[in-house]
Parts: structure tokens; sequence; C-alpha cells
């Protein structure tokens, strides 16, 4: 597939959309009844499931306890089918740990931790199939999760993906986007503040683009925002009928 | 494995109530409770089916890829089992926490499936000796609320009747040189036939009855349970017991004889959900984990 042109003339990308617009987000908080909190994104063909546990004591060895904050962990997992090529392993994989690491720096950023000191709480994610930008879609269901849960945030953490082709940068990239290989923009943010709780690039990309790049990720976040705090809204209200107020 | 923590009163509550055939959910003992099943979840596998029995939950996605046949079956294909008990199910399961009973279930899987006729394998052949298909069926356990390999073999079931392989031919040119070319029409493709594929039923013995879809609650006041597949004719493809108990070699002829009367339903029931999903055609609304 030489020269794939991902954006065209008109101003369409591979799959239709415009530069700045994202794809099509459903989400549903509550999809488990035996973990404390969880919740099911989809992102176009992305599909991810969050699952949280706790805060609980401390499981294991009690010398990771921390006697100031709750301890955050995380892992993250796809599932063998989730990919083009099957995957071996769901987890365990190098790419696994570093998502893990980097959704563990993510919500310790968020979660008001110093609530729950020597206490433990776990964030489990779950590609189940895998279109570009996994990365956002796990972070996007976990917060749901996290909400589920009941556990005290300072915000809710948005992420989305952006990249930049011909001059342009493009919010949400889709697996064909992510892989023609040019420079990729990860971006959590938490919308209220508008601080930004991870911010990763790679490939290299000039530092006059940095500034579009990284406004067309941000704004990109914030209308995730606006979606997932409908979502939100809407399981509450959904949860208030059920209990009957 | 995930379980529940029961005090003596209530285990005495739920032995009792079994003896009167009646369950805590208000079940009788060869009932099973109410199943989910929709296929074709995951857009990129060739088939997938995700299976709700109660509070356990699985989804299957079923892969096909190329690859050589075995040596000792050079004109057939061969299908490979991996079950990922991942940490949604509970946190126990985290790291390499679920790999024992992964292993477990995977191997329990391909007991049952070692047998010629459960599927067709020689239609998997492309060129003997050369070239197969090679099935992966990969289970996910996402929530685990007793009878897992029920719930399990039901979902492989169903995904494999949701499973389309593309059609391939071989060519052949004068030097010998074998290409392989795919028909030009996507919607060419092999099915399997899933007719006698089996399904697992496990039998819970508790006190002096067996219950078949024992819940984690159940399952905590059992001591030993036996595992048989049977194919919708009511064929026995496998049988283990499984627990840390014992059986008596009589109630082992009684469960086996409710096992083959209720697998005969569940193929029954399972195949005419899957035969009505399927006539529903593309237009079927997907409803997935968002309904």
């Amino acid at each position: 597939m030489a020269g794939l042109e991902l954006l065209s003339d008109q101003g369409y990308r591979v799959d239709g959309r415009r530069a700045g617009e994202l794809r099509k987000i459903q989400a549903r908080m509550g999809v488990f009844t035996q973990a404390d909190g969880s919740a099911y994104i989809e992102q176009g063909n992305t599909k991810a499931l969050a699952v949280v546990y706790g805060p609980h004591e401390i499981r294991g060895s009690r010398a990771r306890a921390l006697p100031d904050r709750a301890l955050v962990n995380c892992q993250y997992s796809s599932a063998t089918f989730s990919t083009g090529e099957r995957k071996k392993r769901p987890h365990g994989d190098r790419k696994s740990c570093e998502m893990g690491l980097q959704l563990r720096q993510t919500f310790d950023a968020a979660i008001l931790t110093q609530l729950h000191p020597r206490s433990q709480i776990d964030i489990y994610v779950q590609v189940l199939q895998a279109d570009g930008g996994t990365y956002a879609a796990c972070v996007n269901a976990a917060t749901l999760a996290v909400m589920d849960a009941g556990i005290p945030m300072r915000d809710f953490v948005c992420a989305c993906s952006a990249g930049f082709v011909d001059g342009t940068a493009l919010a949400d990239l889709s697996h064909v986007e992510e892989a023609a290989g040019g420079p990729q923009l990860a971006l959590a943010l938490l919308p209220a503040s508008g601080q930004i709780a991870l911010l990763e690039m790679d490939a290299r990309l000039h530092e006059d683009h940095l500034e579009q790049v990284l406004e067309t990720a941000a704004q990109a976040a914030r209308d995730v925002h606006t979606l997932l705090d409908r979502v939100v809204r809407q399981h509450v209200h959904e949860a208030s009928i059920l209990l009957g107020d | 494995m995930a379980s529940v923590a029961l005090s003596e009163a209530e285990k005495v509550y739920i032995v009792h109530g079994v003896q009167e055939d009646l369950r805590v959910d208000g079940r009788g003992c060869e009932d099973y409770r109410s199943v989910e099943v929709e296929t074709d979840v995951v857009s990129n596998t060739s088939g997938s089916a995700r299976v709700k029995l109660g509070h356990t939950d699985i989804l299957v996605g079923v892969k096909a890829e190329m690859g050589t046949p075995k040596l000792e079956k050079p004109n057939e294909g061969y299908l490979e089992f991996f079950v990922d008990c991942s940490a949604n199910a509970t946190p126990e399961f985290e790291g390499r926490g679920g790999d024992d009973l992964g292993t477990e279930i995977a191997n329990t899987l391909y007991r049952i499936f070692n047998n010629k006729s459960s599927v067709d394998l020689k239609s998997l052949c492309i060129s003997p000796r050369e070239h197969c298909w090679i099935l992966y069926v990969d289970v996910l356990l996402l929530e685990c609320g007793g009878n897992l390999f029920d719930a399990i073999s039901i979902a492989v079931k169903a995904a494999l009747f949701n499973t389309r392989i593309p059609k391939v031919r071989v060519l052949e040119d004068e030097e010998g040189s074998k290409d392989i070319e795919l028909f030009d029409d996507p919607y060419d493709c092999i099915r399997l036939s899933v007719d006698n594929v089996p399904c697992i039923v496990t039998l819970c013995k508790i006190g002096y009855r067996h219950v078949v879809d024992a819940t984690l609650q159940e399952e905590a006041c059992s001591l030993a349970s036996l595992l048989v597949s049977v194919t919708s004719q009511g064929v026995v493809t496998c049988m283990r017991k499984v627990g840390k108990g014992s059986l008596d070699p009589e109630s082992i002829f009684e469960m086996m004889e409710t096992g083959k009367r209720v697998g005969k339903g569940l193929h029954a029931s399972l195949q005419s959900v899957l035969h009505k999903e399927e006539s529903l055609g593309p237009k079927r609304q997907k409803v997935g984990f968002l309904g």
C-alpha cells in the first residue's frame, strides 16, 4: 500500500472523518455485579472493559502498604483475539507492563488516594478488540469504572490520541492511521482544571507543530469528557429510579 | 479458583433445600439458570460468542490461521484451546494467578474434542502435509459465578457455530511450486458443522443428591462433582471427576444418566437459539456489553 492517503484533499480521513472528529463512543457503567465497579466502552471498533476492586486491605506483602495514601494497582491485558494477528499472551509482555504502569501514574494523579491510607485499589482493564487508541479507551473505561465503584476522584480523566499528517493534526487515530507510522501523541487530561495527567509522544515532530497537535488532543479529550459526563448522569439517573427516589 | 466462604448454617440450608428439590434461587435440581448467548460480538475474529450464565460471563473468540498439519494427521487441521482467567473475574487471577485454572479448563476442552466425530477436521485441510487451518479457540473469563465448565463449553460451541473460514484453493504451476489463492467473494466461506460438538454438563453432588448448574454458593457445599461431556444425541465423549471429595460408583452412574438427559435438552435449546439468531441476518441489532 504505497502512499495510502491518510488525509484527502477535501480534508477527509480514511474512515470519512474530519481531522478533529472522534469516532463514535458508546459506554456503559455497571456491567458486572461482583466487582465493586465496572465499565465498558466502545470507541469505534476499539472495545475495552475496566473493572475496579477496592479500596480494600493490601493483598500479599504488607510491606507494599503506603502509610499516607492508597496504593493504586493496575493491570492491562488485551485478549489474545483482540488484534488482527493472534497474540500469544494476554498480559505480562513488555507493552502490557508499560501500559499498566502508565495507567497507574494516570490514576494516581486523579484518585484522592490520601483518603484511604494503607489500602489498595485494583484497576484491571481488558481490551477486547483493538483498533487504535487502546490506551485512551482504557483510561476512559477505567474512569467510568472508578466512578462506578464510588471512589472519590479529583476529576474525570479523559484521554485521547492525536497524530500529525501533512500539516494537519488528527484526533483519535484508528489502527490504520497508527500503523502508517507518523508522530503520535497520547494525552490524558483532567478537563475541569485543564491539567495533564499523562503525556506521551513518539516519533519526531517539529516543535512548532507541537502546540497544534496538543491542542487537538486536548480538544478531543474535552469532547470525550462531554460524552462520558452524559453516560455517568444517565447511569445515576437510572440508578436513582431503581432506588425509587 | 474463585470461591465464596459460607457459614455452617448457610451450608445446611442449601443442603436441606437440595434434598427437597428446591434450591436457593427457586430452581429444581435439574434446572439451568437462564443463559444469554450472543454470537459475532468481536468483529476481528473468524467467530465469536459471549455467554452469560447467571453471574458467569464468558467471551470466546475463534481465529483461523494457516499452518502445517501435524505429522501424525497429515490431512487434517486442528484446534488449539487457550483459556485466559482474567483479573476481571477476581483479583486472585492477577498476574499468573489464573494460569492453573486456565490450563485445567483448556486441557478439559482438548479432551472433550479429542474424538473423530465432534468436529470435521478434514474440512480444515488445505493441502495434505503442507497447509491446513488451525483454529485458535481463545476463551476469556470475565466474571465467575459458578459452573464455569458448562458456560465455557456452551460459548465454545456457539463461537464455532459462528466461525467462518475463508475458502482458498491451491494452484500448481508447471515447476510444481504451489500457490494459495483466496476466492474473490469474501462471503464464500466454510462453515463448521457443530451438530456433534459436545457440551459439558457438570453435576455437583450435594448431600445425597446431585444438581446441575451449581452457583458459587452451591459449589462451596459440594465435595465432588462429575463433569460429563455430552453430544446432542446423548453420546458421552468424556467424563471427569473434579473436586476434593470422593464419589461412590452407583451415584456416578446416576449422575451420568442425569447428565445425558439434561445435556440433550441443553443442546436442543442452544441449537434453536443459534439458528434463530442466524435467521435474523446482518440486520440484527448487536447488543454486546452495552445491553
